[in-house]
């Protein structure tokens, strides 16, 4: 099931193209192209090339520190790793896992924050960074394809992504005490409740909020429909999905059990306890990439990845619990672009329209969750017994989100182990540019256009590069010798195990 | 008929054994300071209440108030001083606000903010400074040390423990722990010790509180360190300046 072009036979003799960096993604990342003479790919790569550590540096910090240390790996969704660090710290104070149960005014709280950031993070990514190549084309003039060519062209348009953006941002606000990088979350509950005047403030602009969502769901849907056979092809491929599901098989994006499909849409597992990820997930190093490649264990690495995020969540839900956006998933569904004969989706594209279902359910979660009287609670933390170690999962805008700790006697943090929702997509990732490459690259003669479509189809899966890469001590290295005419002379190459290995 | 100096160019009253900076903050005219504490004698040690005294300057927590003194402190020259000093302290220390829990409680962090401090300005030193998390319900971050010695004071003056001192000279001037082991878990510090109240960073630390105060209910949060100070200016002193247990 994968494309054969991750690692060509003669790198030595092919020409190398590079887009670095990709551009309108959060973080840094390149992708690598190898043409031979007559510009046939022989080989494509994603690579990952900052480097962060933060796995590292939170060992021996106290372990109520973490949920506000580790939200800074990330600016756009900050709030995904506040929470999963703060389920995963609950357990160590006996709080979930069969311990104590959150008060229902910090559950809901957090959902609140959770589902303001889901708002705010995909109307980001479709408006601010998508749209301009949705709405111009892929290889449109590149003066223009951006947030300000769209303002331009496209006013109500614009100006609708920035008041999404804006409300959930402010939904953060209320709920976390900051836009970006509040304190809200701690290990137990949350530190305030949501009073009467933040609840109303927020109240007077749901019902705009949830109708623009409407209208981005159905110009998601009309710009796959205008360009059908080219989104539909662009960059597929078959996966398997990965990600969270309430118990009655709904979406949930904060909380549930673990649930894969393979490509065929038959179940692999379904509602396992998050608590042992490790039983059904494992990663693969690779030593071109600083980022791990996750994979079913059950599969094994050469068959095992799989796609997360919101083309695998909106496909492999039951159904979506508000009404709208449940109604915009039965016609995403129907429609065929999430739906292969009733399979998975394929369509890398259809991630934008999916995206655009998830923030209409966002939305709807969050006018649901203001009328509730439970967010003016006062009752806001809990505490049980103490524990060693704590899982934390969610599904964070990009996908599933694990934070993994273990905690000493003295209270500070020893390991940490952070799978992001971007490594999971990495493989799949790195199979939409390698289809993409074949589909438009192979044999042309390479131009800015054509080499957009490569980042188009890296940016479908919004990844947050940052976030995802922090596997120090862990780190694949090659180091090549070469010649005067560049002739490869030595190589040596460090594996993820710290393994040393020469050739030639 | 009450003794009064000039600080930039207005009178200032001040009774008898009185500092500039007490006269100053009791007659609600604040001088920005750090290591300078109500309760505790003067300590003149982090120069942040540096003033001009004629041609010559002084810490005007050690300054004695007197008839006739011309003292400048609102003026490019002093806030030029104090801007650097505060920014040598963030290079010097390893101050993390952004995950710090202190953030928004921190007389340092509050002060830098007062004083436009954007930049630690200097190469950072990054020290090495593991903390001490040997007591089961109080943390030590030595990172966040700014050796301003009032926790050193309160604990000798107030508590008659003397779990605190500083050892090292110079650069390597640094807080230690009074126990053989160096650890705070062999001490008898309690968490009702007034040494627990005083850190103006995040030294001292309970354990497991956190985050718990949410962002705009901290101390700063509302008001700026320059307000807050005066509130808290009129106080009766807690310590003597003495500590009977290390006299004994």
């Amino acid at each position: 099931m994968t494309s054969n072009l991750e690692t060509a036979a003669h790198p030595e003799t092919l020409r190398r193209v590079a887009i670095d960096p990709i551009s309108r993604v959060e973080g840094h990342g390149k992708v690598t192209l190898l043409l031979d003479e007559d510009e046939h790919v022989q080989q494509v790569r994603l690579h990952i090339v900052e480097f962060r550590g933060f796995e590292k540096f939170i060992q021996g910090r106290p372990y109520w520190e973490v949920p506000v240390m580790v939200q800074r790996l990330c600016g756009i969704c900050p709030v995904s790793h506040h929470l999963a660090a703060s389920k995963a710290l609950d357990q160590i104070v006996g709080v979930g896992a069969g311990g104590a149960r959150l008060t229902p005014t910090a559950d809901k709280l957090r959902r609140l924050m959770h589902y303001g950031q889901i708002l705010q993070s995909h109307a980001l990514h479709f408006f601010h960074l998508s749209s301009p190549d949705l709405l111009f084309g892929f290889d449109s003039d590149v003066a223009r394809r951006n947030i300000v060519g769209v303002a331009a062209e496209y006013p109500e348009v614009a100006r609708q992504g920035v008041l999404l953006r804006k409300f959930g941002q402010e939904v953060i606000r209320h709920t976390a005490g900051k836009r970006i990088h509040g304190t809200g979350s701690v290990p137990g509950g949350v530190n305030k409740n949501l009073s009467l005047a933040e609840r109303d403030e927020l109240l007077k602009d749901i019902y705009p909020i949830i109708g623009w969502c409407r209208d981005a769901v159905h110009l998601a849907r009309r710009l796959f429909e205008q360009n059908l056979d080219e989104y539909n092809a662009f960059g597929r491929f078959r996966a398997h999905t990965l990600g969270l599901i309430r118990a009655d098989g709904a979406m949930d994006l904060y909380h549930g059990g673990l649930r894969a499909r393979d490509m065929d849409g038959r179940t692999i597992f379904d509602h396992v306890d998050y608590n042992r990820y490790w039983e059904q997930i494992s990663e693969e190093v690779k030593p071109w990439s600083y980022m791990k490649f996750p994979f079913l264990k059950a599969l094994g690495p050469e068959t095992g990845w799989y796609r997360v995020g919101p083309l695998a969540r909106v496909a492999q839900c039951d159904f979506i619990p508000t009404p709208l956006a449940e109604r915009e998933r039965q016609e995403f569904l129907a429609f065929g672009a999430g739906n292969e004969a009733g399979k998975p989706s394929g369509a890398t594209l259809g991630y934008h329209w999916a995206r655009m279902i998830e923030m209409l359910h966002a939305a709807e979660t969050i006018k649901e969750l203001l009328h509730d009287p439970d967010l003016q609670g006062t009752d806001l933390m809990v505490k049980g017994e103490r524990q060693e170690r704590g899982v934390g999962m969610i599904e964070a805008p990009r996908g599933t989100l694990i934070h993994h700790y273990r905690v000493d006697e003295h209270d500070q943090v020893i390991r940490a182990n952070l799978i992001v929702s971007t490594t999971h997509n990495n493989q799949a990732m790195n199979e939409a540019v390698r289809q993409v490459a074949r589909q438009y690259l192979d044999g042309r003669k390479l131009n800015e256009g054509l080499l957009n479509h490569i980042e188009v189809a890296v940016r479908a899966f919004d990844p947050c590069l940052s976030c995802a890469t922090h596997a120090l001590g862990k780190m694949p290295l090659q180091v090549e010798l070469l010649d005067a005419e560049g002739r490869r002379i030595d190589t040596l190459t460090r594996g993820g195990a710290g393994d040393v290995a020469a050739c030639c | 008929m009450t003794d009064t100096f000039l600080l930039d160019g207005e009178d200032v009253p001040f009774a008898p054994g009185q500092s500039v900076l007490q006269a100053a903050l009791a007659a609600g005219r604040y001088i920005p300071h750090l290591c300078y504490h109500p309760e505790f004698k003067p300590h003149g040690s982090c120069k942040v209440c540096t003033v001009k005294v004629g041609e010559r300057t002084a810490a005007s927590c050690t300054l004695p108030a007197q008839p006739g003194l011309e003292i400048a402190s609102d003026c490019e020259e002093m806030h030029e001083l104090r801007h650097t000093l505060v920014q040598m302290l963030f290079a010097e220390g390893n101050h993390f606000c952004p995950s710090c829990e202190k953030s928004g409680n921190c007389a340092l962090q509050a002060l830098g903010s007062d004083l436009g401090v954007m930049t630690a300005g200097f190469r950072h030193f990054f020290p090495d400074r593991p903390v001490d998390a040997s007591h089961p319900d109080i943390l030590l971050d030595f990172n966040r040390c700014i050796l301003c010695e009032l926790c050193v004071r309160a604990s000798c003056e107030v508590d008659g423990k003397c779990v605190f001192a500083l050892s090292g000279r110079g650069i390597d001037k640094h807080l230690v722990v009074n126990a053989a082991s160096g650890k705070l878990v062999d001490t008898d510090i309690a968490l009702t010790d007034k040494a627990m109240e005083v850190c103006p960073v995040g030294v001292i630390l309970r354990k497991r509180v956190g985050f718990a105060v949410p962002i705009g209910a901290r101390r700063y949060d509302q008001r700026p360190i320059s307000a807050q100070a005066l509130d808290d200016a009129p106080r009766p002193p807690s310590g003597d300046g003495r500590c009977a247990a290390c006299e004994e």
